[in-house]
């Protein structure tokens, strides 16, 4: 019931959850080896950022817009291209349609 | 019982209509009674899918013809065709069915605290069941001026439905684009449809499949059909409405609405391999399916990253898991008739783009509703302004996590059963086709990363110290679609030989398809 086959080939998610579940086993277990003598909501479990004040909640948490920065610079080109068509209007809609229909039709006819 | 079983393709469709029909007179009684009698039906409604369900996988496609004296008699004494409405159930069909029903009953148990003291309620709630109707009849129907009607009453609800919030004037504005798209979609099924009966005199699909010779006009209707559902299901280039209309519909609306889309894309097919059967060139045609599904896949993706409303980047996620849906059921189509590649990976292929159609509802539709709960709370969709809701909203958290995981096609998770399926398939069809696909599964599980890490992880915000979890009702909605989650994780071996086999089965035989109306074809 479980297992789900293809081709000449198997995906049994039971295997994977016992892997998944062996592995979670031993990992708690290596992190019950940890230190135990800490004492939470002291300065022991304090944000520690080499002795400078710590910033508040809002300017420690990276915004969404900052995440992959990098990613978007390098691709600003693309992006760029990609925005120009998404224009919100719905008249730009209609005619993305039309210019489809149009290409259509001639691929249905050119190639059947 | 027996009662029930013959009579419930009509029932299915009949019981929602008098529910969407009384709704404003039972509201008079109370918010309550209302909310009562609407569950109550619809939970009804399921348990009359469920033994649909278990009819048509016992013994073979069901037809339901109006107003005949026996509702499997199809055609009429003295006829040589059909002539009446009729609903025509096979595999795929009842998928369909079945997909839709989840869904709707988590969108309206969800919806049932979410919008607690806003007015127009019994309007929601009778645009909700008209919605429904519209889907399962589109499902259902065997016959293609019913197709448009259906079509169209789903659109129209699903219009008034995305603008509900009057007050914002995003949410008009995407209603507003969500009718218009629908309307030129609807427009051009007409259209189609009156040059096949201009033609064959017929509107029933299994007549008509029969009769085909597809010539110059007919070739001319399938573009149009095909087109017209390629925008309603939002494929690239015709998806740029989706996220206009998704971010701003109510909480349980868009995975409703993305839901009808997915319904559309079932026309699509219904019209490709069922209308059409082989007539056409499979092997151009299922490219053309295919390139689509990769252009929506790698667009939809690479849009959604980038973006920082919340629901417009699973809007975006939506139109690229279409694309899935697409590349698999394409490759089918593309070597349709070509029996040693069908039975190597074709119908695998098949299985596995069907199959993603309810893993896809079941998560996307899961993701949709957490959306909307931290909306619910915080009053914003905007990730520079979330952070750290994972230590106050628990268990949205915990049903994001597994919605996220599913959609980025992370094991053990459904949605990975489905996409190794599509990888494995469409790989010994074209690797780079496979290569695309890994690709977008891993920007996928980039853009909720992102998601995750803006909204639930981080310091705990001054601003949401005291934000709560969401009410009962909405986490039960949420829970539904987990549960469905986890069970088609653990068994997909169950799913796929039970409900998505039968589908792939019911789409590549169109022989079967016409002799259940029409007899057996000499």
């Amino acid at each position: 019931m479980s297992v789900l086959t293809y081709g000449y080939a198997v995906w049994s998610p039971i295997v994977w959850l016992v892997v998944l579940l062996v592995t979670g086993v031993i990992a708690l277990y290596v992190r019950s080896r940890g230190q135990k003598r800490y004492k939470k909501g002291t300065a022991q479990t304090d944000v520690f950022i080499s002795g400078i004040q710590v910033p508040s909640a809002e300017q420690r948490h990276v915004p969404a817009h900052n995440i992959y920065w990098g990613f978007f610079e390098a691709l600003k080109g693309f992006y760029s291209a990609m925005m120009r068509p998404h224009t919100g209007i719905i008249n730009d809609y209609i005619l993305w349609l039309v210019a489809v229909m149009v290409v259509t039709v001639l691929v249905l006819v050119m190639v059947i | 019982m027996e009662f029930l079983t013959l009579h419930s393709p009509i029932l299915i469709v009949a019981v929602p209509l008098l529910a969407a029909f009384i709704t404003p007179l039972i509201s008079r009684i109370g918010n309550r009674f209302r909310d009562t009698v609407n569950v109550s039906l619809l939970s009804f409604v399921t348990f009359l899918i469920a033994i649909l369900a278990v009819d048509i996988y016992a013994n073979g496609t069901r037809v339901y013809t109006f107003g005949a004296t026996v509702p499997e008699m199809a055609i009429p004494e003295n006829y040589m065709v059909p002539v009446r409405i009729m609903f025509q159930v096979d595999g795929i069909s009842i998928f369909m069915g079945l997909t839709t029903t989840v869904v709707t009953l988590a969108a309206l148990i969800y919806s049932l605290n979410f919008l607690k003291g806003q007015t127009g309620q019994d309007r929601f709630y009778s645009l909700l069941m008209l919605l429904y109707v519209g889907m399962i009849g589109l499902e259902f129907t065997g016959d293609m001026f019913n197709l448009f009607v259906f079509l169209e009453i789903l659109s129209i609800a699903g219009a008034g439905l995305a603008s509900y919030r009057t007050n914002l004037a995003d949410a008009v504005e995407g209603g507003f684009k969500y009718i218009v798209i629908s309307a030129v979609s609807a427009l051009l099924v007409l259209f189609a449809i009156g040059i096949l009966y201009g033609q064959y005199n017929l509107l029933s699909i299994a007549a008509l499949a029969n009769t085909m010779q597809f010539n110059m006009l007919d070739m001319i209707a399938l573009a149009m059909l095909a087109i017209a559902f390629f925008m309603k299901l939002a494929g690239v280039p015709l998806h740029m409405w989706a996220p206009d209309t998704y971010a701003v519909a109510p909480a349980g609306i868009t995975p409703m609405i993305y839901t009808s889309s997915a319904a559309s894309m079932y026309a699509l097919y219904r019209v490709t391999f069922t209308l059409y059967g082989g007539q056409f060139d499979t092997m151009a045609i299922g490219w053309i399916v295919i390139i689509l599904g990769v252009l929506s896949m790698f667009i939809g993706v690479m849009m959604a990253i980038h973006q920082t409303d919340i629901k417009r980047l699973m809007a975006y996620h939506a139109i690229s898991q279409s694309g899935y849906m697409l590349l698999g059921v394409g490759v089918g189509l593309a070597v349709l008739t070509d029996p040693a590649a069908m039975a190597n990976y074709g119908r695998d292929a098949m299985n596995g783009g069907i199959f993603h159609i309810i893993n896809n509802a079941l998560y996307k539709g899961m993701l949709f509703l957490t959306a909307e709960a931290i909306f619910f709370r915080i009053g914003t969709r905007d990730l520079n302004r979330m952070g750290g809701l994972g230590h106050n909203m628990k268990w949205t958290t915990i049903f994001f996590i597994i919605g996220a995981l599913a959609i980025s096609g992370i094991p053990p998770f459904n949605g990975f059963a489905s996409k190794l399926l599509i990888y494995e398939s469409v790989f010994r069809f074209n690797p780079l086709l496979s290569v695309i696909a890994m690709f977008v599964s891993l920007v996928t599980l980039a853009s909720f990363t992102k998601v995750f890490y803006s909204a639930f992880t981080g310091p705990e915000m001054p601003a949401y110290k005291e934000v709560r979890e969401v009410p009962r009702s909405m986490l039960i909605g949420m829970g539904i679609m987990a549960a469905c989650i986890i069970f088609f994780s653990i068994f997909p071996g169950l799913v796929v030989d039970t409900i998505v086999a039968p589908a792939t089965e019911a789409l590549i035989d169109q022989a079967g398809y016409i002799n259940g109306v029409m007899g057996a074809v000499p």
